[in-house]
């Protein structure tokens, strides 16, 4: 299991927490999603066999969130 | 292409406003048509993102004010208010900018923090090379440099040097402390003057600094049970009044109407309102070393109105201190102070101990006296040769049965010491009493100022708890008015005490050193650490954690959680007022949609403006020069 988070640019919008939460738990292989809006950062803990942390910041920017800096443990 | 044109918002927002003007501009010289294309043309590009959006959300099942403003612009250009749809497009986007804008300024606070954080370090490797790495590259027992005016990478400790550290940014503290060899260091905070040498302890994300940030990240989502009721709200609000809106239509058979009805029911500031408040409230305390976690405990904290405080450590500094030297027959006091110091250099006991410290302190030689003959009196004192004299100190039994006997003058102002709270050690030099050594454990300097502030605020009871004995206790209780106070208490009967107090009714918070008092501080209604600012367990059995070894952060939260609740209740009420004026004004007919647009994105900056005035919410007086007695210090 693995963790990483990634830093967006200024979240605005409350409903973009449930769209990047629901998009990213249908992801097969990421187990949990935490969005926190004030500090605009998406934390996910997630498997790495299944899915890279590449995949998880490549649906972040399709949905229109440019991811600006990862940090993974 | 979708984040292409998010991208490019502003801009968008910019020409559409722009291609309004020059339509109004060609409709006033009596070209209509032109007019008429002009804001076509606004609209469209305009809407584009807002249309983007809302697709979006539909896609996750999520309602959003983007839909309800997307109905309401088709709905516009069907009936040809090309004016109306140009116009609510344009302040939508606009709107939405000012709103980014203005949360980033709540937002602040904490990125301000943020910003702090070290990015490099400069490591000390084998054969002396020092070498400068990226913060990430730190490992645990590594060596690092610090110069003047540059910050500590990793939490660690001094191995050689001394510096006075600024250390705000961890403590909310700007009077710069002075460490040296053995003394911790924190990341984040930065060398005033002075040049150290640390070893690493804890790096990456398990400085005090990372733990710091993520604390206050996580306290500001956490939401309180108004946010969370609001947040159903909307979720249940904003399809209502996609139904509300054909409802109207059905009943009016007036499009305008309906499509006004939706856009003037936005629940905009109702969403934003009372987040903002919670975000700039703990931004605030963040600043000035107070972690709340979270917009419930915002809320229960507000409601406090009994104080229960342990007393060593919490109302005291916990450290014994030398607090008068007192000569007989005009001898020099740092000859005493010295010669004693040098005697206690043989004694464990921790008042023999602050007696050496004192002398230290004081830049007393000690290392080139000589001493002989020591002997430690459990319980009583020492006696020892120093320099060629021969040395007692101690207390009255010691003397007793070394046959000193006590002048009166003596005895009487050990009495008047004793009485102020001091522990008195007589001091004997060659078969003669030569002074006095007073210590004691001193109040917070800012402990009366602190109570007395919060009193004002609404606090109806201040209880002390303490392990110590009565006398102590009561020397304490006295010179800070308490109402009560319980002295040679047992953890479990302190918790049990705070029970009774939330028993009977009372909103109970509870303050102490995080260590030996988590029990009691678990079982009240808010339970703050202190004194030990940045120990693991404190910060994460306290609701609020207290950076600093200051009292006045105590009363500083606890007006801070007033005021941000307060904000917060002016925040849905203004939002809740808007929305209500505004849709009495629209079924009345003399609210349009354009202007009701700008009177609802004026009501989303209003709630933000408001709550950006708790970022700059600050008590003047954080700091309080009253001095006041002491008392004894724990035998």
């Amino acid at each position: 299991m693995k963790k990483a988070v990634y830093q967006l640019e200024p979240l605005t919008c409350p409903s973009c927490i449930k769209k990047i939460e629901t998009t990213l738990t249908k992801t097969a292989g990421i187990d949990s999603v935490k969005v926190l809006f004030n500090s605009s950062k998406v934390k996910t803990e997630f498997d790495e066999s299944m899915v890279e942390s590449n995949n998880i910041q490549e649906t972040l920017q399709k949905l229109g969130y440019p991811v600006l800096s990862v940090k993974t443990s | 292409m979708i984040g292409h044109i998010n991208h490019h918002k502003n801009q968008i927002t910019a020409l559409a406003g722009l291609l309004i003007v020059i339509g109004f501009v060609l409709g006033t010289l009596g070209n209509e048509n032109l007019q008429n294309i002009a804001l076509i043309i606004a609209t469209i590009i305009s809407s584009v993102p807002i249309f983007i959006k809302a697709i979006q959300a539909i896609r996750m099942k999520a309602f959003s004010i983007d839909l309800l403003v997307s109905i309401a612009i088709l709905g516009a250009l069907y009936i040809g208010e090309y004016t109306e749809s140009s116009v609510v497009t344009f302040l939508f986007l606009f709107g939405d900018y000012l709103e980014m804008r203005t949360l980033e300024k709540t937002r602040s606070s904490l990125r301000e923090l943020v910003d702090m954080a070290p990015q490099e370090a400069v490591v000390l490797r084998e054969g002396g090379n020092s070498e400068k790495v990226a913060i990430e590259k730190v490992e645990v027992g590594d060596r690092i440099i610090i110069r003047p005016g540059g910050k500590i990478p990793v939490d660690g400790s001094i191995i050689s040097g001394k510096a006075s550290i600024n250390e705000a940014t961890i403590t909310g503290e700007s009077i710069p402390a002075s460490k040296t060899v053995d003394d911790k260091v924190f990341s984040g905070t930065i060398l005033d003057t002075g040049y150290i040498e640390i070893v690493a302890e804890r790096v990456g994300d398990d400085t005090t600094f990372a733990k710091v940030i993520e604390l206050v990240e996580e306290a500001q989502e956490s939401k309180s049970k108004a946010e969370k009721f609001l947040d159903k709200f909307a979720g249940i609000y904003t399809p209502a009044v996609v139904v509300l809106a054909i409802v109207v239509y059905l009943f009016t058979q007036d499009l305008h109407l309906a499509i006004t009805f939706l856009v003037i029911a936005c629940p905009g500031a109702l969403v934003i309102g009372a987040p903002v408040s919670n975000v700039a409230g703990i931004g605030n305390g963040a600043r000035n070393g107070v972690l709340i976690k979270g917009g419930e405990i915002m809320d229960k904290f507000s409601k406090v109105d009994t104080l229960v405080f342990d007393k060593t450590g919490t109302l005291t500094k916990g450290k014994p201190e030398v607090t008068d030297i007192h000569t007989f027959n005009r001898l020099d006091e740092e000859f005493l102070l010295g010669l004693v110091a040098k005697a206690e250099m043989i004694s464990e006991h921790h008042l023999g101990q602050t007696i050496v410290k004192a002398a230290q302190n004081r830049g007393i030689d000690l290392a080139s006296m000589e001493q002989s003959d020591g002997e430690v009196i459990k319980g009583n004192g020492i006696k020892a040769q120093v320099n060629g004299h021969s040395i007692i100190a101690g207390n009255r039994k010691l003397l007793q049965s070394e046959k000193i006997s006590l002048v009166k003058a003596v005895e009487q102002y050990a009495v008047g010491r004793e009485k102020q709270g001091n522990t008195a050690i007589f001091i004997v030099i060659d078969g003669k009493i030569a002074g006095m050594i007073s210590i004691a454990d001193q109040i917070r300097e800012d402990a009366y100022k602190a109570l007395a502030q919060m009193r004002e605020n609404g606090i109806k009871k201040i209880v002390m708890l303490t392990g110590d004995n009565k006398h102590t206790a009561k020397a304490v209780a006295t010179a800070l008015e308490l109402d009560e106070f319980h002295a040679e208490l047992l953890p479990e009967q302190k918790v049990n005490y705070v029970k009774e107090l939330k028993n009977s009714g009372h909103t109970v918070a509870m303050a102490g050193d995080g260590v030996n008092d988590a029990p009691a501080i678990a079982t009240a209604d808010i339970g703050l650490a202190m004194g030990e600012g940045g120990t693991d367990i404190s910060m994460e059995t306290a609701d609020v954690v207290l950076m600093a070894d200051k009292l006045m952060q105590f009363s500083h939260a606890y007006l801070l959680s007033k005021v941000t609740i307060r904000n917060m209740k002016q925040n849905i009420f203004i939002a809740v007022g808007v929305v209500a004026i505004l849709l009495i004004g629209v079924l009345m007919g003399s609210v349009h949609l354009a202007s009701g647009m700008f009177i609802h994105e004026a009501s989303v900056l209003v709630v933000i403006l408001n709550a950006m005035r708790l970022i700059r919410f600050n008590h003047k007086n954080m700091h309080s020069s009253k001095r006041l007695e002491s008392v004894p210090a724990k035998a």
